[in-house]
């Protein structure tokens, strides 16, 4: 008989026993959770770390921090949210759900699961480590060569960078193999590619940019660390080296990877959304297809990051171009989500909330990235507070939106119990309005004139007022994720018994108990389509009956 | 006002208080007095300048559009579909149909076509055309952090201040940088003059633009370049052709001698500030540091970090890091008299 009782109930491991099995654990489900909660410390360090470089930036001339210690934080901020926090959040999310939604019992490599996660938090604390080791580095989360050669960057700081991201990449290079072949190998009987759950479409094509993108970046590293330790001459500048080569290599791995955090996040929306409306998706493939054209795409536009080193205009055109053609796809999926939205029964609960809360702040996101897309205004403000901006829409307003509308629907499953929905609403309306005061000002300072990375500017430059509102919007920001730590602290031992689907939805994790027990599944439902719990629920209205949409392939 | 304002002997615990003296409506109040020191995208000089500010509304409006149907189908929908008291059957499922998933494919491809070919001759409008023969040359070099501007075909070099001839009735002339860098990667940005372009150790980058009208334009580094990216500002000064020639044929002559201060001469000369810095007409032939032959015909220390007047280059020299922390500029630990001699000489170098 399976576990079915919440997970926090389960007390007869002594504390001994319970670390020991936490930290030698293969399970894909515990693995998750580990991901999920390191992260989440991480997540209030780089929170920390932002609030203390918006109090920097409250006033001109201010001399809270100086400008190596600002230097420090916006890097670690940086690198800690995008390294540490929301992609490990995510792959901690489908390191969860792809084997339950798939119906499998384990990731197809458990141990090298494992390796993953341990490889992800030595990372994070060998970057972290920085700190106590002479200094945080200081160079920027993408390190442009050559400040970051040994003649610029005295001492340590930017070796454990490299290391901890070295390290952690490999982490996430493996999650990606993972990924790849449990989608591809270990799906339940009757779930054939075209009946997978988009959030597994999404992952599947997330593990290949993983596939494709780390590898650049560690060789990257890994010239980096040769050039600072044995003298090698790749970015060295001054003995011939070039200082572009690094931003070709970065950003070859930089731009898939905004799409590696971006996919999950349209995953968990493309999962979510439906459920609350009670609707199937509309248009399933063009979702899938829109899919993998991003994720070809993404491998394409990395130079829009460079408008501004000089390319010849026939490079600029071709990267501009491609850029504007990624926003189809994601247009596309924008307007399916909204059509899906569109004629149904929507259940205004926490989790659809932050849903339409990502579907309203990622269009904004988008739109400003083509904006910069257009290669002169991307040489007005490029490098200045409106790109700034534009990446905290996407990544915050759009990635971030989604985890809390992950957190409130798949919060349920893993612990047995459910997130307060006051304290959810209460999270959702209190972030949204921080949201938009810390980063809609952040457009005016940067057309404005306003470089990022600056610790301090005079005040008759004409930016103190957007700098303001930022700073407060920040700490509105900072209100609401600690209504969203209590919640879960209080929730995870007190919250209300969820049952095994409390949503009433239709995908394979809620055919099993909450917490699933280690094996996942007694017994794996007849998949005959994309809805395999609808077709249990409504018996006399199955998906597979549809001679069309529902169902691409002629039952067997 | 041209001049940043800096207060360098500021206490570390004092911004408590300020930010109380100084109270939002001071706040609204002073930010529309600042464009005195315009940084705006909205307000161009130049030809490139304005070209990309038609572009950006352009796009804005395009992308504002696009905000309004998008937002506007999420609220609709949102409101419209919402579960209402008593609501429990399940709506109709609709799978998806093919004609409106073409229709909302082929428009999007429609739009960012346009914009595609919209952005293609901006890109040709503002960097097109090659500058004229007649342009003026200006090598400009980043360094950590400050910037030198070298005239090659007026055999001058200065730092931190660019001084160009400004667009005079029927004539306008072009300046035309050479972006160069001496260490690390830096961005030269005046938005009202136009884009930025990358300073790239290993290589030359060119910018060029129409000369604007007389005045000051504002900018700064634009690319993180190390601890004081913060005060790597530029100031660009567009003057009337007489002024300009007046300018660059003081900025040839050999330095200033006054007999009077021939003891701070002394003092720097044998002190190591020559080994950084040059003064033309002198044995001080450093090149680490700004040229500082005619040091006083500049408006700010230390690439805009303060006003260039006698108590601030006291300052400057006795203590570096007061004004400009983690600068290049090392604290020689020089005698208040040193200082003095160094200072009464230095100000002689118009």
């Amino acid at each position: 008989m399976a576990v079915a009782e919440p997970l926090a109930m389960r007390t007869e491991l002594s504390d001994t026993a319970r670390l020991r099995a936490w930290s030698t654990t293969v399970d894909h489900k515990r693995i998750g959770l580990l991901y999920v909660g390191t992260s989440l410390i991480f997540l209030v360090i780089g929170g920390l770390e932002a609030l203390l470089i918006r109090w920097q930036l409250w006033a001109p001339e201010l001399r809270v921090l100086g400008p190596t210690q600002f230097n420090q934080l916006f890097t670690m901020h940086g690198t800690t949210m995008i390294f540490f926090v929301v992609m490990p959040m995510l792959l901690g999310f489908a390191n969860y759900l792809v084997p339950l939604m798939i119906g499998a019992r384990d990731m197809a490599f458990p141990r090298l699961n494992a390796l993953s996660y341990w490889l992800y938090a030595l990372g994070g604390a060998l970057t972290h480590f920085s700190f106590f080791a002479g200094g945080a580095p200081d160079v920027g989360w993408f390190a442009y060569a050559p400040l970051t050669e040994y003649t610029f960057s005295r001492g340590h700081s930017t070796d454990y960078w490299i290391l901890g991201l070295l390290v952690s990449g490999l982490g996430s290079l493996f999650t990606g193999i993972n990924l790849l072949t449990t989608i591809l190998a270990l799906r339940a009987p009757g779930m054939n590619l075209a009946r997978m759950p988009l959030f597994v479409w999404m992952m599947l094509v997330d593990a290949i940019l993983l596939i494709f993108a780390i590898p650049p970046l560690t060789a990257a590293q890994l010239m980096l660390l040769l050039d600072r330790s044995l003298g090698a001459h790749f970015f060295d500048t001054q003995a011939g080296g070039s200082a572009l080569l690094w931003q070709h290599l970065f950003w070859f791995f930089g731009h898939p990877e905004v799409y590696i955090l971006a996919l999950p996040a349209f995953g968990m929306i493309s999962e979510i959304v439906p459920v609350f409306s009670r609707k199937v998706i509309f248009g399933y493939e063009s979702v899938a297809a829109a899919t993998v054209t991003i994720g070809v795409i993404s491998m394409g536009v990395w130079a829009h990051h460079m408008f501004t080193v000089g390319m010849s205009d026939v490079l600029d055109a071709i990267f501009s171009g491609a850029s504007f053609l990624i926003a189809v796809p994601t247009g596309i999926k924008m307007f399916n989500w909204i059509a899906t939205l569109y004629g149904g029964r929507l259940r205004f609960e926490s989790p659809l909330l932050f849903a339409v809360g990502f579907l309203a702040m990622f269009v904004m996101g988008g739109l400003t990235g083509i904006m910069l897309a257009a290669v002169p205004i991307d040489w007005q403000v490029s490098d200045s507070y409106f790109v700034v901006a534009h990446f905290h829409y996407v990544l915050f307003g759009g990635s971030l939106f989604a985890i809390m509308a992950g957190f409130f629907y798949w919060f349920p499953k893993a612990s047995g119990r459910r997130l307060s929905e006051r304290l959810g609403r209460w999270q959702f309306w209190i972030m949204l309005a921080g949201f938009n005061l810390t980063f809609g000002p952040m457009h005016v300072a940067g057309l404005l004139g306003m470089p990022r990375r600056i610790y301090t500017y005079s005040d008759d430059r004409g930016w103190t007022l957007w700098n303001q509102l930022a700073t407060v919007g920040a700490l509105v920001l900072g209100v609401a994720f600690v209504l969203f730590f209590w919640n879960l602290f209080v929730s995870w031992r007190r919250g209300a018994p969820a049952g095994d689907d409390p949503w009433d939805a239709w995908t394979l994790e809620w055919a099993t108990h909450s917490p699933p027990a280690p094996y996942n599944f007694e017994t794996i439902p007849p998949v005959h389509s994309r809805r395999p719990l609808w077709d249990l629920k409504h018996p006399q209205d199955p998906d597979w009956i549809l001679p069309d949409r529902a169902q691409p392939e002629v039952i067997a | 006002m041209l001049l940043p304002r800096v207060e360098p002997k500021r206490s570390a615990h004092g911004w408590t208080s300020r930010v109380a003296l100084v109270g939002w409506g001071v706040l609204l109040a002073g930010n529309v007095a600042a464009a005195a020191e315009d940084l705006s995208v909205f307000s161009p000089a130049t030809r490139p300048a304005s070209s990309i500010r038609d572009l950006f509304f352009l796009v804005l409006g395009i992308a504002g559009v696009i905000l309004l149907i998008v937002e506007g189908l999420i609220f609709y929908c949102a409101y419209r579909f919402r579960q209402r008291r008593g609501e429990k059957s399940e709506p109709p499922q609709i799978y998806g149909s093919t004609p409106i998933e073409v229709a909302w494919t082929v428009a999007p491809l429609l739009t960012v076509f346009v914009l595609f070919l919209v952005v293609v001759r901006s890109v040709t409008e503002v960097r097109g055309e090659s500058p004229p023969a007649d342009s003026l040359r200006v090598i400009a070099i980043g360094h950590q952090w400050w910037w030198e501007f070298v005239y090659p075909d007026l055999g001058i070099r200065t730092a931190n201040e660019l001084y160009i001839p400004c667009r005079e009735e029927g004539s306008t002339p072009t300046i035309a940088l050479e972006l160069q860098s001496a260490d690390v990667i830096h961005s030269f940005w005046v938005p009202r003059l136009g884009g930025k372009t990358d300073h790239i150790p290993g290589r030359t980058n060119r910018m060029w633009f129409d000369a604007p009208e007389r005045g000051a334009y504002h900018g700064q580094c634009a690319e993180y370049c190390g601890t004081q990216h913060a005060n790597m500002k530029l100031l660009v000064v567009a003057e009337s052709a007489e002024e300009f020639r007046l300018w660059h044929e003081q900025e040839r002559r050999e330095a200033n001698h006054e007999a009077a201060v021939d003891a701070g001469r002394e003092r720097f000369l044998a002190l190591n500030c020559i080994n950084c810095h040059t003064i033309r007409g002198t044995a001080a032939a450093g090149t680490v540091g700004p040229d500082l032959t005619h040091l006083m015909a500049r408006r700010t220390l230390a690439a805009g970090a303060c006003v260039n007047d006698h108590e601030h280059l006291t300052q400057w020299l006795a203590d570096p890091d007061a004004i400009k922390p983690g600068s290049e500029m090392p604290n020689l630990h020089l005698s208040r008299q040193d200082v003095d001699l160094i200072v009464a000489y230095l100000s002689t170098l118009h």
